[in-house]
């Protein structure tokens, strides 16, 4: 017997609440299956199990807030019988609070037979509470902060279609409504358990959770950083003629091949590699780096891309447009959220100049990356335009020092001058 | 094959809007930096010219990135590639 649970997305998630199974009892899934959805801070993120068997139960229901590492269905190993299963029921809840005192029967509703489960009303949210912010461009973005429009309760009203600047201003005109349709479930009759029914819309748990992990980070990390300048002509002149041979869907852009070149980089400098956790730095093999990703309309998350030190540069291409695509259409995995072991930041080309980052915990460093500008450099002596880029490095003093941090600016120097070797 | 100006027009509208839900064609400076106007990073750009692709027939070379700068030399740029095939 496998008990399914949420799984814990980042230090700082505690519970989760549950959208929709995607798979019914009795149905076979697989390693690496989706086979639900929950909204976490993060917006709604597609969970996937990793053990192969037969659901002999569903606990969870939608609606239901429910804790880190408790169980949300039970599941039938290979040559188990999934009535028996199913009926044998949690037998001992990870989480804390107390367990129903008989085992539940299996024709026992999910609510009570889970008694750790808190039952939440159904959250009355249209399509767009699935944890995106709201879609709304740039200008329409300006316009609702003059007119003092909220985007989020406008983002309710047009049910997660795109925000146009004409929809602020209409909005604006419109003489403003008597109750915010979030906030009215604060008024219903919660039952007897209080609940965050009327919690933060989808923006607002995004910003609240980067404020919890950035809280963190300048609280318990001890900050240092570096920077370089780094001459990246070679590696774009390189890229371009690798380039021009490939169709469009082929090409690689220089974001991979500049994360391919920190993962090679961070072989040579491993304990910037990691997670601290109770009060220790644990190196990683594994080299599975967070990609800040600013989503349209704002807020970001860090998905992961999974051992980018193994993957050749397509792979890596195809590997980081696969979640960017995920990151930006809100349809992000668990595995995407779970472990990465750096981060790096400002892939984004728009971007300014130099960014000192703050570390994610349990991480120990980060990477920034700046904007590739043509700039002048010198050259045998003489004074020559070049495309340069200024790397970071933001360390914790707890785990490494300044020279650890200067040899990984060096070694990602030099990856990046032999383009064809990363 | 000759195009009309509207229906390249309306597949770029469309190809940006794939890849960018929110993109408003009515207050975007058609001579201001396209990207820089609408918030595309490199993906984004990638993802559009694929878009692109796949309507128009046209593959943008980033050797002629330069010359797709803006909304109006994107759409003048296309326009003579269909007119040239």
């Amino acid at each position: 017997m496998i008990e399914f649970r949420m799984p814990s997305l980042g230090a700082d998630m505690e519970d989760g609440v549950f959208v929709e199974w995607r798979v019914e009892t009795g149905a076979r899934v697989e390693r690496g299956q989706v086979v639900c959805v929950v909204e976490t801070q993060k917006g709604a993120i597609e969970v996937e199990i990793w053990d192969a068997g037969t659901i002999a139960r569903l606990i969870a229901e939608p609606g239901q807030r429910i804790p880190v590492g408790q169980a949300m269905a039970i599941v039938a190993e290979e040559g188990e019988d999934r009535q028996a299963v199913a009926a044998a029921g949690v037998a001992a809840p990870p989480a804390p609070p107390a367990a129903p005192a008989a085992p539940p029967s299996p024709t026992a509703t999910p609510a009570a037979a889970g008694a750790t489960v808190v039952s939440t009303p159904p959250v009355a949210r249209p399509a767009v509470a699935a944890g995106l912010p709201p879609r709304a461009s740039p200008a329409a973005r300006r316009r609702a902060a003059e007119l003092d429009v909220d985007l989020d309760a406008l983002a309710i009203a047009t049910a997660g279609a795109p925000i146009s600047v004409a929809d602020v201003e209409r909005a604006a005109a419109a003489p403003p409504a008597p109750v915010s349709p979030r906030a009215a479930p604060a008024a219903a009759p919660s039952g007897p358990v209080a609940t965050p029914a009327a919690g933060p819309g989808p923006e607002e748990a995004m910003r609240a959770a980067i404020a919890a992990a950035m809280s963190r980070s300048k609280r318990e990390i001890p900050h240092y950083y570096l920077g370089s300048e780094i001459d990246v002509e070679a590696a774009h002149q390189w890229l371009e003629r690798y380039n021009a041979a490939r169709p469009l869907a082929g090409r690689v852009l220089f974001a991979a091949l500049a994360l391919r070149a920190v993962a090679l980089a961070l072989h040579e400098v491993p304990d910037l590699n990691g997670q601290f956790a109770d009060g220790r730095f644990r190196r990683s093999n594994a080299i599975h780096v967070g990609v800040v990703t600013s989503l349209r309309g704002g807020g970001v998350v860090v998905p992961a891309v999974h051992d980018a030190d193994r993957l050749a540069l397509p792979e890596l291409m195809a590997s980081l447009r696969d979640v960017l695509a995920r990151a930006r259409s809100g349809r992000l995995r668990s595995s995407d959220l779970a472990d990465s072991t750096i981060t790096v930041t400002n892939l984004g080309d728009l971007g300014v100049e130099t960014v000192y980052g703050v570390i994610y915990p349990p991480q120990v460093a980060l990477v920034g990356l700046g904007r590739v500008l043509a700039r002048p450099v010198v050259r045998d002596g003489a004074i020559v335009a070049a495309r340069t880029m200024t790397a970071t490095l933001s360390g914790d003093h707890r785990v490494t020092d300044g020279l650890t941090g200067a040899r990984f600016l060096s070694a990602l120097r030099e990856r990046l001058a032999l383009p064809e070797a990363s | 094959m000759t195009a009309p100006p509207a229906a390249i027009r309306q597949a770029v509208i469309d190809s940006v809007q794939a890849i960018a839900p929110e993109a408003d064609f009515a207050v975007l400076d058609p001579r201001r930096p396209l990207r820089e106007e609408l918030d595309l990073d490199s993906f984004d750009f990638l993802n559009v010219l694929i878009e692109l692709h796949g309507r128009l027939g046209v593959e943008i070379p980033e050797a002629d990135y330069a010359k797709v700068g803006t909304l109006d030399a994107l759409l003048a740029y296309l326009a003579a590639r269909l007119d040239a095939d």
